[in-house]
This record gives structure tokens, sequence and C-alpha cells, in this order.
């Protein structure tokens, strides 16, 4: 048979099939341009907060200069480190869990329309009911204050993955599930080959909007449960630096909470490309 | 097209239909009716008897259930009156290839392929040459690992009959699978289909809305009105194959398509007093 087929497909050849081309890889130059431009922009505006607050003499308890936060940073890394870390674990712990549960009541969801009327109001009614003012409950009844920090950023982290990764694992092409049936898969076949892979782009979207909520949450909990002392986190930082007009350290705390999301930002970015640069139309460059 | 090599053309001649010589229909519809849930009537008391090695086109106006026909013949959804029987044995391998090429976007044209192999529980490992095989068939070898959107719409469409072809069907299902493709694409893989057809000796059960296409390829037209679905034409085309460009211009293939398309006009202003 195999000889048969060699025969045909020589007949056949041409027509239609060709080769395929792959884009070039961008060029290096225009690639340092692309990176280089977003980097000379934050160092000239650095450069004109400096000029601007060295000119007019801006005490440094209003807005102290770039420098002036840098040494904040430095000086004061043994007391924002340890906040950062803390900031961090909340953050990441909400998000893997968010990611875990999502996922989890997502495929519960697509697989029997009846849990799915079970828990879809109350996946609704957490979102909708603002994380400030669940907090003060979960306070109470959550045994450490960790612990409901960690259940404020989960809850708000969690809905978007549940929510995106339900609308992808129903948005499977009818005409693929039809295939699929002829075929006779089963419900772990059609589940594994079809609906995750068709789900993965929206999952990846809720993600994103996870990791950045995540980390919105674990700061905002952190000001709704007023912790304090030792084990407390950025947030408690940021309140503590305003309370003693410190306010570069303020600066340094903020700056430490932007990177963590631009980071986080970038992390899942990159995940979602490496996952989706073969074949889905967001991760690849249009070309006319 | 190149003429295929007298060596290569089984010893098919002038196929009349239904000419399994004696023996028992593949398929045989009787009085098969579908109503859907909105109370759509999409078949009405639908009987046919389709041969081994016959090439039949359901052809017909869009609503006439044609597709409908061949969802059921597939075992997607259930008939609502009437039953299909296999004569010849319930043990059918069956492919189906759909209008578009469905295809999975995130795995390569092997992936594709190898699904239906893969759903029964093969390793891709395995299964390499017989997806090889499959593709070489389609005319797309050196193409396994490319992804479907890197693909034109022919190949694409190609992928999607390698798919069908990987589980060896004796029955082949195709659902206005050239419908979208431009004419010169469409004429290709119709050549291509045929050839592929008469080496393998498949049924085939082809749903188009051309009656051009339909002459061309088919030893049997069953033509349908629709509002309700029903068989109104049964034509034989008892030309011979192989059948080449030069059939296009022949003046049998003029009779047949003007024959076809009188049936066809029947079938329409069937449906249209029925309205």
């Amino acid at each position: 048979m195999a000889g048969q087929a060699q025969e045909v497909s020589k007949q056949f050849a041409g027509g239609d099939t060709g080769t395929i081309q792959r884009p070039n890889k961008e060029p290096a130059g225009a690639r340092i341009v692309r990176m280089a431009l977003p980097v000379s922009m934050l160092i000239l505006l650095g450069v004109v907060w400096q000029v601007y607050v060295t000119i007019y003499d801006v005490p440094h308890y209003i807005l102290p200069s770039p420098v002036r936060v840098g040494e904040a940073l430095y000086t004061d890394w043994a007391i924002l480190g340890p906040a950062l870390v803390v900031t961090l674990k909340i953050t990441f712990s909400a998000l893997g869990l968010a990611l875990v549960g999502g996922v989890f009541f997502a495929i519960m969801m697509s697989q029997s329309r009846w849990i799915e009327r079970i828990l879809y109001p109350y996946a609704v009614i957490l979102q909708v009911t603002p994380i400030v003012a669940i907090a003060p409950l979960i306070l109470i009844y959550a045994p450490t204050t960790q612990a409901a920090l960690l259940i404020c950023a989960w809850l708000v982290a969690f809905f978007p993955i549940l929510s995106n990764t339900t609308q992808g694992l129903k948005s499977t092409d009818h005409n693929l599930l039809n295939l699929f049936e002829l075929y006779g898969a089963n419900r772990w076949q059609t589940l594994i080959y079809l609906k995750i892979p068709n789900a993965l782009p929206y999952f990846l979207a809720g993600l994103k909007i996870a990791g950045g909520l995540a980390l919105i949450a674990a700061v905002v909990a952190e000001f709704a449960a007023g912790s304090a002392g030792a084990g407390s986190g950025l947030a408690f930082r940021l309140i503590e630096s305003q309370f003693r007009l410190n306010i570069p350290r303020l600066f340094a705390a903020l700056i430490l909470l932007s990177m963590t999301g631009v980071l986080i930002f970038a992390a899942t970015s990159a995940i979602s490309h490496l996952l989706l640069r073969k074949w889905h139309e967001s991760a690849i460059e249009r070309e006319n | 097209m190149k003429s295929p090599s007298p060596a290569l053309s089984p010893a098919k001649g002038a196929a009349a239909p239904g000419s399994a010589t004696g023996s028992d229909p593949l398929i045989s519809l009787r009085a098969v009716g579908k109503t859907f849930s909105n109370g759509t009537v999409a078949l009405e008391d639908m009987s046919l008897d389709i041969g081994q090695g016959e090439f039949v086109s359901l052809l017909g106006p869009s609503g006439c259930g044609k597709s409908t026909a061949l969802r059921i013949i597939a075992g997607l959804g259930d008939t609502t009156t009437g039953r299909i029987d296999w004569p010849a044995g319930p043990d059918h391998e069956v492919g189906f290839v759909f209008q578009e090429p469905t295809l999975m976007p995130w795995a390569t044209v092997f992936g594709n392929v190898f699904l239906p192999l893969r759903i029964k529980g093969r390793m891709a490992s395995q299964a390499r040459d017989e997806v090889n095989e499959a593709l070489a068939m389609v005319g797309l070898e050196g193409f396994a690992h490319a992804y479907p959107r890197e693909l034109s719409g022919g190949m694409k469409m190609r992928v999607s009959i390698a798919r069908a072809l990987i589980t060896r069907p004796k029955l082949l299902l195709m659902d206005e699978p050239f419908a979208a493709l431009d004419e010169i694409t469409r004429f290709k893989l119709n050549n291509d289909l045929l050839e592929l057809w008469q080496k393998f000796s498949w049924t085939v059960i082809f749903v188009t809305h051309s009656v051009f296409e339909s002459v061309y390829l088919s030893s049997r037209i069953v033509v349908m009105a629709a509002r309700p679905g029903r068989v109104v034409a049964d034509i034989d085309v008892d030309a011979p194959y192989p059948r080449g460009d030069a059939f296009r211009t022949s003046t049998v293939y003029n009779k047949f398509c003007r024959q076809t398309s009188d049936a066809l006009h029947n079938a329409i202003s069937a449906t249209m007093e029925t309205v």
C-alpha cells in the first residue's frame, strides 16, 4: 500500500501544495531600538524628576528625589526586603491556588451543567462583593492574619481564571466535537485532546488578569486587615511610612510593588507567548 | 491531469450503480425520518440502498436534509423514525470529511491526521508510518510538522481527507468538502479523490449542491427536495472511469449534467409548491 501511495502522490504533486516559509527573525538592530525606547524614556523621566526637585528645592517629605528614593531602597532594605518576601509569598500562593482551583472548577462545570448551575452563582457573588467588605469577616474566621490575606487574594484571583477557562472549555468547535464523537472518543479524551487545548488561550488571558489582581488583592487585604509588626508585607510598610512621614521609604515600597507587578505581567505574558507562539493568532505577528 | 496509467486503474470500467454483483448493499436506509427539537422536519420517509464501491452524490437545494442524512449515516444523531441497516455486516469503519477542514489549530498536520488513531489508544511512535502514508496519499508528504495556519485552503482540506483515510475506512462520507475552495483547487481535489476511490475501492457518499461536481464524480446521483427533505430522483451516471478533464467537456458529461439539472429543477419546484 505504501508503494501505491507513493505513485499516487507523485501524480498529485504540485498544484496547491507548496513550501512553507516561516517569517524571518526580527533584525538585531530593530530589536535593540525597540528595547531601548522605553528604557530611555524611563531614564528621561527620572532625570526630569531629579532636576525638578533640585531646582525648586522640594522638601523630601513632600516629594523625594529619585536618588533619595534609591538611598531609601538601599538603607531600608532590612525592613523592605522581608516585607517584599511576605507580599510575594501571599501573591504567588494565592495565584497558584487560584490557578489550581479555577481550572479544577472550570473543568467540573464543563463536565456537568448541573454542577455549573449550582456553583456558578456563588462564584459570581464572591467576585462582585468588594474584597474590602469581606476582609473583616475573613479576619475573624481565619486562623492567622496571613491565612486571611491569602484567602482574600485567592478570592480575587480565582474568578478571572474560572470564568475564562470555563468560556474556553465551552467554545469548542462543534464540528471537532462531532469528529471526536464519530471516532468514539470518551469524555476524558475529548477533554484532554480537544477541550483543554482549545481553552488554553482563554485560560492564559485569565492568568494574566489574575496575576495582576493577586498582587492588588494582597495589598488591599493587608490594608483592610490593618496587620502590623514584623511579619507584615509591603502594604503595612507603606502605611507605616506615611504615618512617620518617611516619604522616601514610601516611594521605595511603591517601586518594589510596581516592579513586582511588572514582573508578574512579564512572566505571564512570556508563558502565554511560549505556549501559543506556534498556533494562536494572538501570538503570531501579522504579515501582509 | 495526467491520466493514470492503465496498470494502476482497476478493472472497474463503467461501474453500474449498485453493481455490487448481487451482494448485499453496504447501507440501507429504511423510511428514515428526522425531526429536530424545534419542529423542523429535516428528513421524511427516506429510503436508500447504497452498494459497496459506489460513489453516490446527494444533491439538492439547501435545507433538503442531505447533510442531515450524511450525519445520521455517520452515527451523529439518531433517526426520529425508520432505521439504518448495514446488511454487509455491522463492522464498519467510517471516515468523515466536513465542509470546513475542521483541524485542531494547536496540533501539527501529523497530530491532526494521527487523531483518530490516538483516540483508539495507539502510540504516535507506532503510527508514524501510517500517518506518513496517509499524507502521501493526499500529496502532502513533508508537511507533517506544519501547523494548519501555515497551509492554504486546499492543503487544509487534504489534511482533513488524510485524517479521514487514516482508519482505512470502507465508507467515506463527505459533506460538501470542496464547496469553499476555488475552482482550480476543487478540480484538482476532484481528480485526486476519484483516483483514490478507484485505487482503494471505497464506498463514497458525497454531499454537494453542484450539478457539475456531482456528475463528474459520481456513479450515481440521488437528488433530494426540501421541506420535508426527501429523495425525488435517482440518476445512474454510467460513464466509464477513469474520468479526466476530457470528460468535463464531453457530450456524455453534458447529457448527464442536463438530466441532473432538470431533476434538480424539479426538486426545487417541488419544494416551492410545498411552501
